[in-house]
């Protein structure tokens, strides 16, 4: 089984994000860029299907020169080979473009199974593997807090804002995973030795025959146009317990109607 | 005029959800609002009736015995034949849920739209959809247009209250052919239990959450009860789920709900900026930690640096003071 996981390289959560007021890109040079959390997750579930059964796993991604360290990263943790879609007429592509280019570069690899996460920590979106979905016609079984992956079935259960569903679907589909998820693995050392000999294929636009004016020219596209930032909260009242601070905190509720 | 299509979104005991409001109120904004519902063949007459009175100036139903079998595809497929149907549709508003992302993001592709995913206003400016989105929890207010093709948008729930005028729409019912489908299957469904009488996080003017400094799920009682003293929503830190004091889909955060009620209490929650990022738009923000150099504080109007165990229990029983 050829299994594929979509990996991204986002600002770290743990760090001020920032996105630049003139043109509304996120600014990736502000925070160091780390591996998504969730992607982690998503590997760890291909590589442990790996582990039972000896599937390949190819890591992919779209982004930036610097987004080749997240997918070394990957490889370090057990990927067989990596794929880095890089080209210039990408910056700033939005969901739209993403979702093609990322289906081009998985239908250029071959595929059993795409595994991605339910939503990355930068954009949120939560649209890329059903996007993909659609590009590739293949159903999306996404939003899994546990995978059970077969010969050629995936199944799950998934969780949505109102309840739980077991869903099921024959392969090739797309499964994307939750961060209830098992926590990944840390890469060995002998995993970063091994890693340095791994396959990482570049891949520009034209390798996937894709031209942006053709290919994206008439599909709608969403641009940014203004980018305020909020005003940042100042602290209040603070005080410390001695003895009747409970009173004190019903007595604003009081004060300010939220009783 | 153009129209405006909305995706309703119906339980599976048949009832329409609470977001039919916001998405039909949004959608006479721009156009003339339809309501479309990917439904399994009924008497649907009630359903009518309701969108209606929620302003919906057409309705149009997609059946097939299949809706409730198969994941997303069907709405998307009662989205794209509505959007054939009334050939003029400027956009297409979704419910900003797991399900209704992935609708709206598969029907982006098929119709070639530009997609806005978690808008929390939208209006018409010459023409063109502009929507507003929050952005990093709260810390940035960004506008953006779609242009090039249809805008699909997800709205965030509960971002749009208006009262629009009662109708009485014209019906179109269609029968969808699914068999060819590319979707997964839905093989068991448990409806998130709804009888904790308290009101859903999302929406909720008051939200109380407790995190890892409430130490159990037995200790969890006492963030709930201060919840029901104030009529408020629960939520958790992630941390306070990951123990399993509390069910995930109750984390507030980056990674979970984003909420911006009237009042939020963090109680036992040290501040992490994946928690702020789902909180800090709150109006006003009350924390009680007992670590005085909590980054929490940074962002409260009422702090309080004490043990949450003393506090909160002399909180509500004083609140219960004032209420008699
Ligand atoms: C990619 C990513 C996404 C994340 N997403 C989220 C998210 O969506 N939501 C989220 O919440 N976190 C998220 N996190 C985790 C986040 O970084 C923090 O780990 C988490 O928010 C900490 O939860 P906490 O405040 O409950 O726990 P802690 O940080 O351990 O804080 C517990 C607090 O309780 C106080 N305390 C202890 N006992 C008492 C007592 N008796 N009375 C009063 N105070 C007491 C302590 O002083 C301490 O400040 C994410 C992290 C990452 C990396
Ligand atoms: N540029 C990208 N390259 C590779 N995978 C991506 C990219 N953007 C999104 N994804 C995948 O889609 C998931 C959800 O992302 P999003 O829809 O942006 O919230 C991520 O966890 C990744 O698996």
């Amino acid at each position: 089984m050829k299994i594929i996981v979509l990996v991204k390289q986002v600002p770290d959560t743990w760090g001020e994000r920032s996105l630049d007021s003139a043109t509304g890109a996120l600014d990736r040079s502000a925070p160091d860029n780390i591996i998504d959390e969730i992607s982690d997750r998503s590997l760890e579930v291909a590589l442990r299907h790996k582990d039972e059964t000896g599937a390949e796993v190819i890591v992919l991604t779209m982004g930036p020169a610097s987004a080749a360290v997240a997918l070394r990263h990957c490889l370090a943790m057990g990927a067989d080979s990596a794929v880095h879609v890089l080209d210039d007429a990408l910056a700033g592509a939005d969901v739209t473009w993403t979702s093609s280019v990322l289906a081009a570069a998985i239908t250029h690899e071959g595929f059993d199974m795409v595994i991605a996460g339910n939503e990355s920590t930068d954009g949120r979106g939560g649209v890329i593997p059903a996007m993909v979905a659609e590009h590739l016609s293949v159903p999306h079984l996404t939003s899994l807090s546990e995978v059970h992956i077969a010969v050629d079935v995936v199944n799950g259960s998934r969780e949505t804002d109102y309840g739980t569903l077991t869903v099921t679907a024959r392969l090739p589909a797309i499964v994307s995973v939750t961060e209830q998820s098992p926590d990944a693995r840390f890469p060995s050392f002998k995993g970063l030795l091994k890693a340095k000999k791994k396959p990482l294929a570049t891949l520009s636009l034209s390798d996937l025959s894709i031209n942006p004016e053709t290919s994206f020219g008439s599909t709608g596209r969403s641009t940014i146009t203004t980018v305020t930032r909020r005003p940042a909260r100042t602290a209040g009242i603070k005080i410390v317990d001695s003895g009747n601070a409970g009173v004190e905190l019903a007595e604003f509720l009081a004060a300010g109607r939220f009783v | 005029m153009s129209t405006a299509l909305t995706l309703i979104e119906v339980s599976p005991s048949g009832e329409i959800r609470g977001s039919a409001k916001m998405l039909l109120a949004a959608a006479t904004r721009l156009g003339t609002p339809v309501a479309v519902l990917s439904t399994t063949p009924g008497d649907h007459s009630e359903h009518v009736k309701q969108l209606g009175d929620l302003g919906a100036h057409h309705v149009f139903i997609a059946e097939s015995t299949q809706t409730d079998s198969l994941l997303a595809t069907p709405a998307v497929e009662s989205l794209a034949a509505a959007f054939s149907h009334f050939e003029t549709s400027a956009a297409v508003l979704v419910t900003n849920s797991v399900e209704g992302r992935e609708i709206a993001g598969r029907l982006a592709v098929r119709i070639g739209g530009g997609l806005t995913i978690d808008a929390i206003d939208i209006t018409l400016v010459n023409d063109r959809v502009v929507a507003r989105n929050s952005v990093f929890g709260g810390a940035f207010d960004v506008e953006s247009s779609i242009h090039g093709g249809p805008a699909v948008i997800t709205l965030r729930q509960g971002s749009i209250d208006e009262e629009v005028t009662a109708h009485t729409p014209d019906l179109i019912t269609i029968t969808l052919s699914l068999t060819s489908v590319a979707a997964a299957t839905i093989t068991s469904r448990t409806e998130a239990p709804t009888d904790s009488g308290r009101p859903d996080l999302r929406g909720a003017a008051t939200v109380v959450s407790g995190g890892r400094g409430v130490g159990s799920k037995e200790d969890f009682l006492l963030v709930e009860q201060l919840a029901d003293a104030l009529g408020a929503a629960v939520g958790a830190s992630r941390a306070a789920v990951d123990a399993g004091y509390i069910t995930h889909s109750l984390q507030v955060g980056q990674t979970g709900t984003i909420v911006s009620p009237q009042l939020y209490i963090a109680l036992g929650i040290s501040g992490a900026i994946q928690h702020l990022a789902g909180m800090q738009t709150a109006k006003v923000i009350v924390a009680v930690n007992k670590d005085p150099d909590a980054p929490i504080f940074d962002f409260t109007d009422f702090g309080i640096v004490g043990d949450i165990f003393t506090v909160i229990p002399q909180t509500i029983e004083a609140l219960h003071r004032f209420r008699h």
